[in-house]
């Protein structure tokens, strides 16, 4: 029995590929370093980091899979849920081992594996896309926080980028405490500690923009009467947007008191 | 000022939402020069209304004053309602604002027609051009045809627009003429064909030079009413097939009459007709996406579609003959029709398939609905049926699920009872 842990990186865990196969000490559990539980059998391997093993083995997936593959490999690691390292290292062994593709064999509960998480990682970045919210502060940034149920902030920055070229903005993933800010040129990754009780309800109104609520507010009229009461359907609604994501919306907060 | 303009957004908003077209894709119109607004990838849906329909789009009319008086139209001349109208700028200044807060992928102007088609048109035109010329705005703008709008004016939406669409607003001439007095299907199909045309010969150019400006990139799309006439779903489908078929239409869409009118001219009901709507959409699908013809859907001898059951069974149980069919050895298309199995599982099958020999466990892994296909399908020619079942029979399984429990579908279904009440 061996039990590896890394670094909690891509990089980290490609390289635990690579010292599995250098051993042939197949796994038996793949653990992030500070999630470890000490077992009292089988060998601990702890694995540092190596970019150059990890180049080897990414470069071995590159030429045995398509980008589309390659990217579910990917996702399923930003997947973040137990087990995942496990999936991800059957997926590659079955690769080396196969002389072709496999990526279509869903029969392999492995590939199938992949598809499925990679799936759910695809539709939370796609729900993010959709779900962010931005409000401007005095200074001109367009900022929003999110909470995603996975690491999605590094595949959602791209589209933010393309989309919103000509403002600068900054997206903040609060439960992984990172962020992204663009400045007109660049997306840069940042840090910044928010006082709990700013996560998820509005910018504090001397940071907002003079506008900001005019539009919040626009918006609020808006969808209320988009809406058709005669069609009214709460279990389609809330299929489409579940709960968990209201926090983010601003056309799901209480209505301000309309002056008359 | 701010509150004249949330009272124009509450008129005018609320005017425009029996537009069902919801779509944002398919323009592919990127964001090259650092401006604002990117689409071309998928269309992405902001947020969803109590009533589950997706926006996507700032949908909005610019102005609900009209001087046509269509029955089933809140808008209508005769309706006594308030009226408003944006400016130009006002529209723009929305869509502009809505769209850095990430609240929308673009906007979906439509109006009533107040002077003359022409003014109406040059307007909404006017919105476009200034989106995309002093804004650099790249982000969905789909464009509602006037119709008897003139041939330039179309030529000139078409450049800035990404989608252009002119409603056929009911399943046959008859009703249009007697609900719309003032409207007819050649000032419809006019514009359409006018489009299609446009569409068409963008395309040529395009092959020819790269430069070539583009001609409404996302096609254009239409509307009817469903349930403020009497046509059925025959006649509808036929209707919609050949729309697709003659003018390469990208969607047509289904409105369940909503009862706002009391005008004689109209049905008496109480509730839109929610599920028939959706019945029809399914049967719209497997015209697009599973291979079906209209008239295998539904013929002059069974004009309607079964409330209860989707198309797709509703064929499958009529076609008995085709079944079952093996999994592994099927042809894609035969797989595609059977109840249960959808186009992604289907092409899962055929891609896994290659690989090994499918059991019945491999399939519901891979998201096929057992509980509906089992009934039409073999693996390896195994079955889990254990004996034959009549038509009859597997309609009631599947609608009420098998023995003594009541399967969710049933307490669904019963939902749907009470909703056409």
């Amino acid at each position: 029995m061996h039990f590896y842990t890394y670094d909690g990186t891509f990089e980290g865990l490609l390289t635990v590929v690579f010292e599995a196969f250098e051993r042939k000490a197949w796994p038996t559990g793949i653990q992030q370093e500070h999630l470890a539980q000490p077992s009292m059998f089988g060998e601990h391997i702890a694995v540092v980091t190596d970019e150059e093993k990890a180049g080897r083995v990414w470069q071995g997936l590159q030429k045995k899979l398509s980008i589309n593959a390659q990217q579910a490999l990917y996702h399923t690691f930003l997947w973040e849920q137990p087990g995942s390292e496990q999936i991800l290292f059957d997926y590659i062994k079955l690769v080396f081992s196969s002389r072709q593709s496999i990526e279509d064999n869903f029969a392999a509960p492995c590939v199938l594996q992949v598809q499925q998480a990679a799936k759910q990682v695809h539709r939370e970045k796609h729900r993010m896309e959709a779900f962010v919210r931005f409000q401007k502060t005095t200074d001109g940034l367009y900022f929003a926080v999110i909470s995603p149920d996975f690491n999605v902030l590094p595949l959602i920055v791209r589209h933010f980028e393309k989309r919103y070229a000509d403002q600068r903005w900054a997206i903040y993933d609060t439960s992984r405490r990172f962020g992204a800010y663009y400045d007109l040129k660049q997306v840069s990754l940042i840090s910044l500690e928010l006082p709990p009780h700013q996560r998820h309800t509005s910018l504090a109104a001397e940071a907002k923009d003079a506008e900001e609520d005019v539009y919040q507010q626009l918006w609020q009229v808006y969808f209320d009467n988009v809406n058709i009461p005669e069609r009214r359907n709460p279990k389609l609604h809330l299929r489409h947007i579940p709960r968990r994501y209201w926090k983010y919306l601003s056309e799901k907060q209480p209505r301000q008191l309309r002056q008359a | 000022m701010e509150n004249r303009l949330i009272e124009k957004l509450t008129i005018l908003a609320d005017a425009a939402k029996y537009d069902v077209s919801c779509s944002s894709s398919g323009g592919k119109r990127r964001n090259e020069s650092k401006g604002l607004g990117n689409a071309e990838g998928m269309g992405i849906c902001h947020s969803y209304t109590e009533d589950g329909r997706c926006v996507s789009l700032l949908k909005i009319l610019l102005t609900n004053h009209c001087i046509y008086d269509c029955a089933y139209c809140v808008t209508r001349r005769s309706n006594d309602v308030k009226r408003a109208a944006f400016t130009v700028q006002e529209v723009v200044d929305l869509t502009i604002n809505f769209y850095r807060r990430n609240y929308i992928e673009g906007l979906f102007l439509s109006s009533g027609i107040f002077k003359n088609a022409d003014y109406t048109m040059e307007r909404l035109v006017r919105v476009a051009k200034k989106l995309r010329q002093e804004h650099r705005f790249n982000g969905y703008i789909h464009l509602k045809t006037i119709p008897g709008a003139s041939e330039e004016l179309i030529k000139e939406a078409g450049l800035y627009a990404d989608r252009l669409s002119v409603n056929i607003e009911l399943p046959s001439e008859m009703s249009l003429q007697q609900l719309a007095p003032e409207k007819n299907y050649k000032e419809v199909l006019e514009p359409m064909g006018n489009i299609k045309q446009q569409l068409v010969q963008a395309k040529e150019e395009k092959k020819l030079f790269k430069s070539a400006p583009s001609f409404a990139p996302a096609g254009q799309s239409t509307q009817l009413i469903v349930g403020a006439s009497a046509e059925n779903d025959h006649q509808i489908l036929q209707l919609s097939s050949q729309l697709y078929k003659d003018y390469s239409l990208k969607r047509v869409y289904y409105s369940g009459y909503v009862p706002i009118s009391s005008d004689n001219r109209l049905p008496i009901i109480t509730e839109p007709p929610i599920i028939r709507e959706n019945r029809i959409y399914q049967a719209d699908w497997l015209m697009r996406f599973y291979g079906f013809e209209a008239g295998e859907i539904v013929d002059e001898q069974h004009p309607h579609l079964d409330l209860d059951i989707d198309p797709k069974l509703g064929w499958a149980l009529r076609h008995r003959h085709a079944f079952p069919v093996e999994v592994n050895t099927a042809d894609y298309e035969l797989i595609l029709r059977v109840p249960g199995i959808g186009v992604k599982s289907a092409q899962k099958i055929v891609s896994a398939r290659r690989f090994t020999p499918l059991h019945f466990e491999h399939l519901r892994q891979m998201g096929v609905v057992l509980k509906r296909a089992k009934y039409f399908i073999t693996c390896q020619t195994k079955s889990l049926q254990r004996q034959e079942y009549t038509s009859e029979l597997i309609r009631r399984k599947i609608l009420l699920g098998d023995g003594s429990v009541r399967s969710a579908l049933l307490t669904q279904q019963l939902d749907l009872f009470k909703q056409v009440g």
